[in-house]
């Protein structure tokens, strides 16, 4: 009686051994190395390179973001990237990081701008027009609001401006009025 | 030969491992949403069930039965699921981080999911040799694939219809189910 149990205790011991030998091999021999979430992420980041969450661009924030990080800070991602992030990472959307601050951007006033074209290499997502010695503007559309041209321009020229809500930039929130029956399952 | 072709076919068609036999129903059920990811998770099952066909023939014809074990199949069996399922993840990390992504937790729960023990135990019950387990197994998991990639085309089509607000959801999909259950019966009798 007690030969059996012994028995049957090494044979699935032994049996175990090889599994767990099997198992260990493979591990180290389908090793992956990178981590493929930060890639991800920073994909999902705007690539503004702002610095306004706190980290040096986008990337560091996609590391940060993978290690426990904050998902809201953000603000040119705004509500959109937010929403991607926290459905990557599985965790729940988090109202956006200070948007209470109203939306601003950047206006270089014309008459004193002396065209040294400073601020457009500062601009990580090229929303400024001009050349050298030509006034210089701003793309309204496209800036994010990341104060990063109002420190290299000489003359400080550039004010950041709240964005004036007319019918081209309101935001409607479509995605919040339900327009149709979910059907998804 | 043809012995072998009548086994896989009818285990595809006849002896369906999904719609005939019940097993396997959570992930038929949980993986259908998506045509993508039921391909992916047929793939994974299907490779998993031919190798625990295989794996699960060897611990019981060299170890179970020479040392009078065969009260230890179950045990057993679930540990050689274990181990596959372990691996075929390695293995799909290693080579599809996409399609490992989208598997998610489905993929760990092949370990549980009773199509594959019920194989390792019908191999036994219907005394199958090596060379007609592995058939019978990759089989299976031809018939999981089918039905599933099936069930799952209809699903997405069935997402964009207009359907009657009572049946929305799971009711719609469970009838379907049972629909194509009824269908599959019409293909008894084409193997004798």
């Amino acid at each position: 009686m007690i030969e059996n149990i012994a028995l049957a205790v090494i044979a699935l011991a032994c049996l175990a051994a090889i599994f767990g030998a099997l198992l260990g091999y493979s591990s180290i021999r389908f090793k992956v190395e990178e981590e493929p979430i930060v890639e991800e992420l920073d994909a999902m980041l705007p690539q503004t390179q702002c610095g306004q969450c706190g980290y040096p661009g986008c990337k560091p924030y996609a590391q940060a973001i993978a290690n426990g990080e904050d998902i809201n800070k953000c603000p040119p991602g705004g509500d959109t990237v937010m929403r991607q992030l926290a459905e990557r990472m599985g965790i729940d959307p988090k109202p956006l990081d200070g948007e209470e601050k109203p939306k601003l951007i950047a206006f270089i006033r014309e008459d004193e701008c002396i065209g040294c074209t400073k601020c457009i290499q500062a601009c990580p997502v090229d929303a400024i027009m001009g050349a050298t010695r030509q006034m210089h503007t701003v793309i309204t559309d496209e800036c994010t609001g990341c104060e990063l041209c109002v420190a290299p321009c000489p003359t400080d020229c550039i004010d950041m401006l709240p964005i004036e809500i007319t019918t081209q930039n309101w935001q409607w929130n479509l995605q919040r009025i339900p327009t149709k029956i979910n059907t998804e399952l | 030969m043809s012995n072998y072709f009548l086994l896989f076919f009818g285990t595809v068609l006849v002896n369906n491992f999904v719609l005939v036999k019940f097993l396997g129903l959570c992930p038929f059920m949980g993986v259908s949403n998506k045509i993508e990811t039921a391909v992916g998770m047929s793939f994974a099952t299907t490779f998993v069930l031919t190798l625990t066909a295989a794996l699960s023939y060897i611990v019981n014809n060299y170890i179970l039965i020479p040392l009078d074990l065969i009260y230890l199949q179950t045990l057993s069996f679930i540990l050689v699921i274990a181990v596959v399922v372990q691996f075929t993840e390695m293995v799909m990390h290693k080579t599809s981080p996409t399609l490992y992504r989208l598997l998610g937790i489905f993929l760990p729960l092949i370990t549980t999911n009773c199509a594959i023990l019920g194989l390792a135990l019908l191999n036994i019950n219907e005394n199958h040799d090596f060379v007609e387990s592995i058939i019978y197994g990759f089989a299976a998991g031809v018939g999981f694939s089918l039905v599933l990639v099936l069930f799952s085309s209809m699903r997405e089509r069935l997402a964009a219809s207009d359907i009657p607000l009572p049946f929305k959801g799971s009711a719609i999909a469970m009838i379907t189910a049972g629909l194509m259950s009824l269908a599959f019966m019409g293909f008894t009798g084409l193997i004798k």
